[in-house]
């Protein structure tokens, strides 16, 4: 087997056995965000699987890991796992710990890089324009919405590479 | 299973009530926050509840229905007081021999693994730790003794931030390993806000609030809207407290119904634990207790 982004949905066993016992990230809390604590940690898997540090098979942290670096209640972590596995992120294997799943809309790594390569282009060009933070971000949202609507009406267009659209599409999108 | 049931209990100190007539009826399973001013009788209340104080009036009872006080119930439940108080010249290990000796529920093996991960080294003294590592060393004797209820008395009350934070993770990570209930007592509301599950309020003697703490937030609600309007909408709602600065008013809410409508012309805010608690203890009036809207909801319309 190559070391290549496209050979990465192996058996999700394989996967997990091969990454070993350190869990795949830490969670860190936000106290003055406001943002309830177990959706704090359901939005920061969700944000490391669309940015590729979490793939398939990788273990999120076991619930006493959690709890001794945030000192928080374990319930709210099972509740943000069994958030998790509702969307079809993560599913819990008996005794062995909460794994990765679906990986939605999950895009190689430089793939991204050349997308932000643009976006960077774009946001200088609107800088060049006179356009401040505020505006760039309500342009984009506003853009985003737009671009939203009109995709519901057209089916999405599958332009990902085979191995990855089995893995994820049907699953993640909840 | 109850952790701790009471039925009208009272203790009276002399010619003041401590605590008078509380019902309370605590479910296995979670970590609860005992809240509320100093001398609200949240020691007392505690006392009690492992056998340590007489009641005046009423009866608590513990796991199911166990006497407090009594063998069996003593054997289930761990207490911590309030400066976790040791034997400051007894070296550590000793301190874990004597609990030994003097628990029939011991776990050895426990004791030690715990003080090896946080690093206590065996033959000091006790009184030469710091201030964290022995509220960890009572914590350690406490969970050494196997119990299904762990009671502490304002654990974190001496402690710096740090010590704080590691103290609740280590306890956090007791609770994940063996699913045992904990009640602990504070009058730092923000030390308990991201571990309990479970909250009472203790003002003046009084239990003010008690209940799951999800079910409490969405219970309530603060509502921003003209002061001009607020007598008005003070009068239909359940206002628990209401605060004014010119032309705009905050009140805090209790929702009659699960799907309370907002007054037009106000907007409606979610609470925080700290709010909430707060504004029942500027309310000595109000109360939301399990069961139907007491009467003193209702009339506790405070007016600023």
């Amino acid at each position: 087997m190559t070391i290549d982004k496209g050979t990465d949905s192996a058996g999700p066993a394989d996967g997990a056995g091969e990454r070993g016992q350190a869990p795949a990230m830490v969670f860190r809390l936000d106290p003055s965000s406001g943002v309830p604590t177990y959706l704090q940690l359901v939005h920061q898997v969700e944000h490391a699987i669309r940015l590729g540090y979490l793939g398939q098979g990788d273990r999120l942290p076991t619930v006493k890991e959690v709890v001794s670096s945030l000192a928080i209640n374990p319930n709210t972590v099972l509740k943000a796992y069994r958030e998790l596995e509702h969307k079809g992120l993560a599913a819990g294997r008996p005794g062995q710990g909460t794994f990765v799943q679906g990986t939605p809309g999950a895009v190689g790594l430089p793939e991204l890089a050349a997308l932000r390569k643009t976006l960077l282009v774009w946001l200088r060009s609107a800088d060049v324009a006179g356009l401040d933070e505020a505006g760039m971000v309500a342009l984009f949202t506003s853009a985003l919405r737009d671009f939203h609507d009109r995709r519901g009406e057209t089916p999405v267009p599958g332009d990902r590479d085979g191995g990855r659209s089995q893995a994820g599409t049907s699953e993640g999108v909840a | 299973m109850n952790v701790i049931e009471t039925h009208g209990l009272g203790k009276r100190y002399g010619r003041t009530w401590a605590l008078k007539d509380a019902a309370l009826a605590i479910p296995a399973g979670y970590v609860v926050a005992l809240v509320g001013p100093n001398g609200a009788g949240k020691t007392t209340l505690l006392h009690m509840s492992v056998g340590l104080t007489r009641p005046t009036t009423g009866q608590v009872t513990v796991l199911g229905s166990e006497p407090a006080g009594s063998p069996a119930a003593l054997d289930q439940i761990a207490f911590v007081a309030q400066d976790a108080p040791l034997y400051k010249y007894l070296s550590t290990a000793d301190m874990l021999h004597l609990t030994r000796n003097l628990n029939r529920r011991w776990d050895q093996r426990r004791a030690e693994g715990r003080l090896k991960e946080l690093l206590i080294p065996l033959n000091r003294k006790v009184g030469k730790l710091s201030g964290g590592q022995q509220a960890q060393l009572a914590l350690t004797l406490a969970l050494a003794r196997r119990p299904q209820l762990l009671v502490l008395d304002e654990p974190l009350a001496s402690l710096d931030p740090l010590a704080r934070h590691d103290f609740m993770a280590s306890l956090m990570a007791a609770v994940a390993e063996d699913g045992l209930s904990v009640v602990l007592s504070s009058h730092v509301i923000a030390d308990l806000e991201r571990v309990a599950d479970y909250l009472i309020v203790l003002s003046h003697g009084q239990v003010q609030v008690a209940g799951e703490v999800e079910g409490l937030l969405a219970g309530h609600s603060t509502l921003t809207g003209p002061a001009a309007a607020a007598d008005d909408v003070t009068e239909r709602l359940a206002v628990v407290h209401a605060s004014r600065a010119g032309t705009v008013a905050h009140l805090l809410v209790r929702n009659k119904t699960a799907a309370e409508p907002v007054p037009p012309g106000w907007e409606a805010h979610p609470v925080g634990l700290e709010e909430l608690v707060l504004a029942y203890l500027r309310a000595p009036g109000a109360a939301a207790l399990p069961g139907p809207v007491t009467r003193a909801t209702q009339d506790s319309g405070i007016r600023a």
